[in-house]
């Protein structure tokens, strides 16, 4: 009998703790079955973010660290440098990236270091449970913006991509989300791309993944998915921000 | 045959560092020790190592975190501020038992204070630095030639404890010229089968600090615990001078120490019984060796450039078996061997 489904080798057969709905199961997924289509799992080496995602060495089947919150990559940096034939990769949240780690993504895109960055924007500061993020859209309620999100006194949602674009050493930023079959498989086509650069020494690459948050969002798993589709990509238009490949 | 040159001692912490072994620099300029990041950014180069100078001393302490935990000799100096920023790398260093070499060419504070000599980073380089309950290895060299040798033994440290380990100099010490006997460049280094490389042929590596399940980070805390345990019982490094009939010690680390020895010869001159104890290895601290030296009837001065911090040290060493004080500088003050002898005399 053929098999035509099953467990990436990538992933191990740890039960997640992520909440129902949440959107990381579905991007540490992808990234595995990416990692088995490229045979690259014994030269993979992870760097798990603070954040919801800070077990992903739990779920992972290859060389994982983990570094202090928004430091991703500059540590990055550091063991690619030391191995360059390697696959590197960064997981990161938007607080992560674009709030406590803003000065590391911005100069390890500039130097153009040849590593792959997998961004989870759910707008909001997941593991902390709820309050603002860097990518929280204008009147989004959150913990720390009771009544939405107000430009006036808090600032507007950065644009990861878009701000990384200007860089010159930057070579692939493409978004794409987490919201319905098709773009799940757009979203692994994404990232297969970005590992698959890397590969093929072609410089920094980061994709962003919008992706549900029920919990937070105070809103069903359902409900998160159309908000994703009719709320966020507005603030967040999704599509390839630049390809120099 | 070796021969010496006559080199700085930021030069020398680089070199040293090249003949370790270390081959990933990672730095932002601060100075009193900007010639050591200029020196690494050629040199380096020339041994086919890597250099960055990274965005902030934060970026460069977990670049340093990831070259060593993917299984290479790494190394980051600084100067006071910078070391502040890089606490929480070294926490995490430790958290995760990553060897890595950092250098502190402390100058005065608090705040952005100046660039001139001072000992104010003692607590912070003994006790711990970051967040959590973990110590690091800190040498305080007092010549040039120590600087050299200590950051070539620190690299060895580091990796056979999987721990941090700091040098603590300061501006006179960075800047001053003087003949060095150098090392051989080091072949073979230590195997890290602990390293992340890639999992090929093995089970996957991990390499973390977070240990969320109750009474495992006990567990792990009471292992850092008697690794230190170990480090204390082995590499504890100090040097008397006069032990056997002088009956008043001066105790001084790093170039203060240069600056006590003056006033001991002027004191011995004058017919004074005066000694120097100086503690190279602050961390572990060598507590029974001046206790051991420590008798009713002997006086101890305890001679810093800061307001007075290896002196609790020195208290925790002697209690009242002796009597003990304190003579400092802050601020960037640099005591004179007059200065000192004039003390000793007052006590
Ligand atoms: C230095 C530091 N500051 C704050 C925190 C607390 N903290 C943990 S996770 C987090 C936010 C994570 O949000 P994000 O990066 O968006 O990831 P998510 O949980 O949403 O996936 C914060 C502020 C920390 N661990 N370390
Ligand atoms: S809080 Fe949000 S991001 Fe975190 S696990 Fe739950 S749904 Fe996922
Ligand atoms: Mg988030």
């Amino acid at each position: 009998m053929k098999k035509v489904f099953g467990r990436p080798k990538s992933l191990t057969t740890e039960k997640t703790i992520y909440c129902p709905g949440c959107g990381h199961g579905i991007a540490h997924r992808l990234i595995a079955e990416v990692i088995d289509e490229l045979k690259i799992r014994e030269k993979t080496i992870g760097i798990a973010p603070v954040g919801c995602a800070v077990l992903a060495y739990d779920y992972w089947n290859f060389d994982v660290t983990e570094a202090a919150h928004g430091r991703p990559p500059a540590v990055a940096t550091g063991i690619k440098r030391v191995h360059p034939d390697k696959i590197v990769f960064t997981y990161q949240g938007d607080g992560d990236i674009a709030a406590i780690g803003t000065a590391e993504i911005v100069h390890a895109a500039n130097r153009g270091e040849n590593i792959t960055v997998i961004f989870i924007n759910n707008a909001v500061y997941g593991m902390t449970k709820g309050q603002m993020a860097p990518t929280t859209i204008l009147n989004q309620k959150t913990t720390t913006t009771r009544k939405g999100r107000n430009s006036q006194s808090d600032g507007y949602p950065i644009k990861v991509c878009e701000l990384l674009s200007s860089l010159e050493g930057t070579t692939y930023l493409e978004r794409v989300a987490l919201d319905s079959v098709p773009h799940i498989l757009k979203s692994k086509q994404a990232i297969k791309k970005s590992f698959r650069n890397q590969l093929e020494k072609k410089g920094f690459s980061l994709v962003e993944l919008l992706s549900p948050c029920p919990i937070n969002w105070g809103l069903s798993p359902q409900e998160s998915l159309r908000w994703i589709k009719e709320k966020m990509t507005l603030t967040f238009p999704l599509g390839v921000v630049k390809d120099k490949t | 045959m070796i021969k010496k040159v006559l080199i700085s001692g930021n030069e020398a912490v680089g070199e040293a560092a090249i003949r370790a072994g270390c081959r990933y620099y990672f730095g932002y300029p601060i100075t009193p020790q900007n010639q050591l990041t200029e020196y690494m950014s050629w040199r380096m180069r020339e041994v086919g190592g890597t250099f960055i100078q990274s965005e902030s001393e934060l970026a460069a302490i977990n670049m340093v975190f990831g070259a060593s935990l993917a299984g290479a000799r790494a190394m980051t100096s600084s100067s006071s501020p910078g070391i502040s920023l890089k606490q929480e790398g070294i926490s995490y260093l430790a958290g995760c038992e990553l060897p890595a070499v950092i250098i502190n060419m402390n100058r005065a504070g608090p705040g952005l204070g100046n660039i001139t000599p001072s000992q104010s980073d003692y607590f912070q380089a003994t006790r711990g630095g970051g967040h959590g309950d973990y110590r690091t290895i800190a040498f305080g060299p007092s010549s040039i030639q120590e600087l050299f040798d200590l950051t070539y033994l620190a690299f060895d440290l580091a990796d056979k404890y999987r721990n941090p380990a700091l040098i603590l100099g300061d501006a006179i010490l960075a800047q001053v010229m003087e003949p060095v006997k150098l090392k051989k460049i080091k072949k073979r280094l230590p195997k890290k089968p602990w390293a992340l490389t890639g999992c090929k042929g093995r089970k996957p590596n991990f390499i973390r600090s977070l240990y969320l399940t109750p009474g495992v980070l006990e567990t792990h805390n009471w292992k850092l615990a008697a690794k230190y345990k170990k480090i204390e019982e082995r590499e504890i490094r100090y040097e008397t001078y006069y032990g056997a009939d002088s009956n008043f010690f001066l105790v001084a680390y790093g170039s203060c120490a240069r600056i006590a020895m003056g006033a001991v010869m002027e004191g011995r001159k004058e017919g004074m019984k005066l000694g120097l104890f100086r503690p190279i290895s602050l961390w572990p601290f060598p507590y029974k060796a001046l206790e051991k030296l420590a008798e009713k009837g002997k006086k101890f001065l305890v001679v810093e450039m800061n307001l007075g911090q290896m002196f609790d040290d020195v208290k925790i060493a002697i209690g009242n078996k002796a009597k003990i004080s304190f003579y400092g500088r802050p601020g960037g003050g640099v005591p004179t061997p007059k200065e000192i002898l004039k003390e000793v005399k007052k006590r």
